[in-house]
């Protein structure tokens, strides 16, 4: 690459230097279109009680939840894995480690709580508030 | 700028023991990623309060259920509101980058307008909700729904007297550096209530309707 190149590289856009991303009018219109797409089929398979077994709607409904989230993420919030050096990838997945161990932490030992508790007659339970 | 010396002092010298130099204010250097930090742990609040729900969310108290209280249509037009305000809010990115101020200002009162929408309509519920005496002293998925919820709307509330702050802003001062950086920091916190607000009505509204 010739030193003339390599200064026409580094003087491109000084916007780009801050890592922040910048969406396109194209890139915004394909994540609103998506994102009203992965909103509409959840709320239409619970109205509209498309699948017999409420798990499996459950179930298509969380799924679909973390398809639109990841469609913000990239089209809304501009995450990719070079913006400020990779810096914010990384604490979005520190974050998501401990969200994950947050919410499925709670839920099983909580869960647990509930089915280890002892059963306890009902003349035990009077003097308790 | 020079490194703190760290040389041992001659008995000439003064110790310092401290930087005598003013730090360099680079302004808006490194405020995306500290604003994405902000955000990162703004989202664990959320999580925190999502797991509560997940604990209470089944804990009636021989009250009344989400498929009791919840009026889908009513969830659907407010999830319409948030969409609409995060496309909105990205068009007024796409003229803040042409640097058209009118149109930039145009954009964001839209946004405004659809985010008060929301909230207008998430009050309705909470008034309904409260006036059939589904408040959130009647059971524990109540108390932990009304915080969610709530805490959620709050953030939007927030994100409403920034963006008035910001146009005024806009309006007075132009699209300088400061206030482009400032209108990124509002895109990425309006977009991040929008991916809450995913969470919001699939796991509570949805799966609330299900059981």
């Amino acid at each position: 690459m010739s030193p003339d190149t390599m200064a026409q590289h580094h003087g491109h856009d000084p916007a780009h230097h801050d890592g922040a991303g910048h969406g396109t009018l194209k890139g915004y219109l394909t994540g609103f279109i998506l994102a009203v797409i992965l909103t509409a089929i959840p709320f239409w398979l619970v109205m509209g009680e498309v699948f017999a077994n409420p798990q499996v709607t459950a179930f298509a409904v969380m799924a679909l939840a973390v398809v639109q989230v990841v469609v913000h993420m990239v089209y809304f919030l501009h995450m990719n894995s070079r913006s400020e050096g990779g810096w914010t990838m990384l604490a979005l997945i520190f974050t998501l480690v401990v969200v994950a161990i947050t919410l499925s932490g709670s839920l099983w030992v909580m869960y647990h709580l509930n089915a280890n508790m002892m059963p306890m007659p009902h003349h035990d339970m009077r003097g308790i508030p | 700028m020079s490194a703190p010396t760290l040389h041992a002092a001659t008995p000439a010298e003064e110790v310092a023991f401290y930087v005598t130099e003013e730090e360099h204010a680079h302004s808006g250097a490194s405020t995306m990623l500290g604003f994405w930090i902000y955000l990162m742990s703004d989202c664990l609040i959320f999580a925190v309060l999502f797991a509560c729900y997940g604990v209470y969310g089944r804990s009636y108290a021989a009250g009344p259920s989400g498929a009791d209280l919840f009026d889908l249509p009513l969830v659907a037009l407010n999830t319409a509101m948030l969409l609409f305000s995060s496309i909105t809010y990205g068009f007024a990115m796409l003229e803040m980058e042409r640097n058209r101020k009118g149109m930039t200002l145009l954009w964001l009162a839209v946004t405004g307008l659809f985010g008060a929408a929301f909230i207008y309509f998430e009050l309705y519920e909470f008034a309904h909700l409260i006036a059939e005496g589904a408040g959130p002293q009647r059971s524990a998925f109540l108390s932990s729904f009304f915080t969610l919820v709530g805490t959620h709307g709050l953030h939007v509330t927030v994100g409403l007297v920034w963006l008035v702050t910001l146009m005024v802003q806009v309006a007075n001062r132009g699209l300088g550096e400061d206030n482009k950086r400032r209108l990124m920091c509002l895109s990425l916190f309006w977009h991040f209530l929008d991916v809450i607000w995913i969470g919001v009505f699939s796991f509570v509204y949805l799966m609330g309707v299900l059981q």
